[in-house]
């Protein structure tokens, strides 16, 4: 009769993608233990980001004044609270740069068993087993907990995300004679221009490497990924050249992504890419080189200029959508 | 102005393995963890600038002394092993609990870490160890200046950054975009030889051994194997226009378009 709790993330008055995904998440491990589920949202408008997570089951909306303060350091103590109040089984939080501080602040706090990098979870017995892929992808590995309480942070799309056949109500709690973590002040927030779309959540990435030559080789992928209605991702290589940001980073010192597709372009392969990318539905290398060890993990390879043909290839998906 | 980097040794990425006892064996030749040496980079940067003094701090088995020695080499002061065999296998609560002990004995204005690890890509020690110190934590750092009286770091976002400011001593965790890592001088490693390498136990740090390690770990691996093979890749080796219609209907046949 385990009590499964979803942290959510709110981002424009919204709940994430990563928030439906584990508050699905939270529901089918419930159903599996036979307990019950819930979604919890700490943010500033609480109850309206709530209101949207209701459909994938209960949710408690706690309003808290976020002004000038990192995210975690609002959401943490107060989720903290909560768990010391009703004391749920296990707790899933998502693994967003904000949730990994949650979950790290929330361990100094409850001192809870984590697991963390979860790409899948399911119950068993008595806890969730969670999936991770592990060295590089070389092995995937299932850990458990020892006793009947935890976290768990989760990555994206390790469910689709689902409603609930009855929708949750929401619970608006007020939390009073919260003890605050050290302050942090939020003192400006920069909008970088020509801020490109977010890899995280992202469907289809259309991925740079070497292989596209320059700065200016990227306007090719980025018209590919807007005729496929993706993201742009990147090698580390090029985000070290400046060709790129950093946000767009794929890999092991960047971001591990699961797209439906990732198209990657003139990107050899290295283990540390791999590393962000090998879960992805389908993966489709355009490279010149056929020996390239993306050859390993691809499963359609293109052998040709990434010039000759991602042109091309844009051009073709363009034609095919204004077809309909 | 001193600074303590939190540097995990890892096995060379590439050759990780797990044990009999599904623990990552430790054995095998480490290096300094990638992401951490963002941090000894900045940290060394900011000696450079402020003349502050860089203290590297690691858990981990004999084989993480050779990181160590390269940091010494790049630049830090001093280092600081923990090791003891009762550490080995142990969960993320002990890691914290240890790393926490350890700098409650170091006087420092910032303690950093790396955004995660190769070999573990948790991410969450140094929110946790921040947390148990009483100390404001920064993360995702891609920029790290002192002020007057505290540290403002650039914290990424989805669309730029946000500009974060903390009183001193806080725990900063940085990206890659603090800069590349510098090359040991021949001179470094020449004076990284006499530079102090203090090796502390659990009795050091006064936490009892049965606290920690796989004995008392919280959490288990249950089994791991090779992932499920991808099919291996079609290859297309047609003329451009060809090679892009046979992608298309690939790509429409998974409907990915």
């Amino acid at each position: 009769m385990a009590e499964i709790w979803a942290v959510g993330e709110v981002a424009d008055g919204q709940p994430t993608k990563l928030t439906l995904e584990l508050a699905t998440l939270a529901r089918r491990l419930a159903e599996a233990s036979g307990g019950q589920a819930r979604t919890l949202i700490v943010a500033e408008g609480a109850q309206q980001a709530a209101s949207a997570v209701a459909p994938y089951g209960p949710v408690t909306a706690v309003e808290a004044d976020a002004s000038g303060r990192p995210v975690a350091l609002v959401v943490a103590p107060r989720v903290s609270a909560l768990l010391a109040r009703r004391q749920p089984s296990f707790v899933l939080v998502g693994a967003s740069n904000d949730g990994k501080d949650i979950a790290g602040m929330l361990v100094g706090l409850t001192d809870l068993p984590i697991l963390y990098n979860g790409a899948a979870v399911d119950w068993a017995d008595t806890a969730p087993r969670v999936e991770m892929s592990t060295f590089g992808g070389k092995l995937v590995t299932h850990s458990t907990f020892n006793g009947t309480r935890g976290i768990v942070v989760v990555r994206a799309a390790s469910v689709t995300a689902e409603p609930a056949a009855t929708a949750g109500q929401v619970e608006v709690v007020t939390l009073d004679g919260i003890s605050e973590l050290p302050a942090v002040k939020v003192v400006d927030s920069i909008t970088e221009a020509g801020a490109a779309a977010p890899i995280e959540e992202a469907r289809i990435i259309v991925g740079g490497g070497r292989g596209v030559g320059s700065p200016e080789g990227f306007r090719m992928i980025e018209a590919l990924a807007e005729a496929l209605g993706g993201a742009v991702g990147a090698t580390r290589a090029v985000v070290d050249a400046g060709w790129i940001g950093y946000s767009q980073q794929i890999g092991q010192t960047g971001k591990i992504v699961k797209p439906a597709l990732y198209v990657a372009c003139g990107i050899s392969g290295a283990i540390q890419h791999k590393v962000g990318v090998q879960t992805a539905g389908t993966i489709v290398a355009i490279n010149r080189d056929p020996d390239a060890p993306i050859a390993e993990f691809a499963d359609l390879f293109v052998v040709g200029d990434v010039f000759e043909i991602v042109p091309r290839l844009t051009e073709a998906i363009n034609a095919r959508k204004s077809a309909g | 102005m001193n600074i303590v980097v939190l540097l995990k040794a890892v096995p060379v990425v590439g050759t990780e393995r797990l044990g009999s006892d599904l623990l990552t064996d430790r054995s095998v030749q480490l290096e300094a963890n990638g992401n951490d040496e963002y941090l000894l980079e900045k940290a060394l940067k900011l000696a450079d600038a402020h003349g502050a003094e860089v203290t590297v701090l690691t858990v981990g088995p004999a084989g993480a002394t050779e990181p160590l020695r390269k940091a010494l080499a790049m630049g830090a002061a001093c280092a600081v092993h923990v090791a003891d065999d009762a550490i080995r296998g142990s969960d993320t609560r002990a890691t914290v609990e240890i790393l926490t002990a350890a700098l409650r004995k170091l006087t420092f204005d910032l303690a950093f870490v790396g955004a995660d690890t190769s070999d573990g890509q948790g991410g969450v020690v140094g929110a946790a160890v921040a947390v148990k110190l009483g100390l404001p934590y920064l993360s995702y750092a891609s920029e790290i200046e002192p002020t007057d009286t505290g540290v403002r770091i650039h914290r990424l976002t989805t669309t730029g950054y946000d500009v974060l400011e903390a009183p001193t001593p806080a725990v900063v965790m940085g990206t890659q975009l603090l800069g590349a890592p510098r090359y040991p001088s021949l001179r470094g490693i020449m004076q990284a030889r006499t530079k102090p390498m203090d090796g502390w136990t659990l009795a050091d740090l006064g936490i009892d051994a049965a606290s920690v390690g796989a004995a008392s770990s919280t959490t288990k691996t249950l089994d791991a194997d090779r992932p499920p093979e991808r099919a291996g890749a079609t290859f297309v080796r047609e003329a451009p226009d060809m090679a892009v219609a046979q992608l298309v209907d690939f790509l429409a046949s998974r409907r990915l378009i």
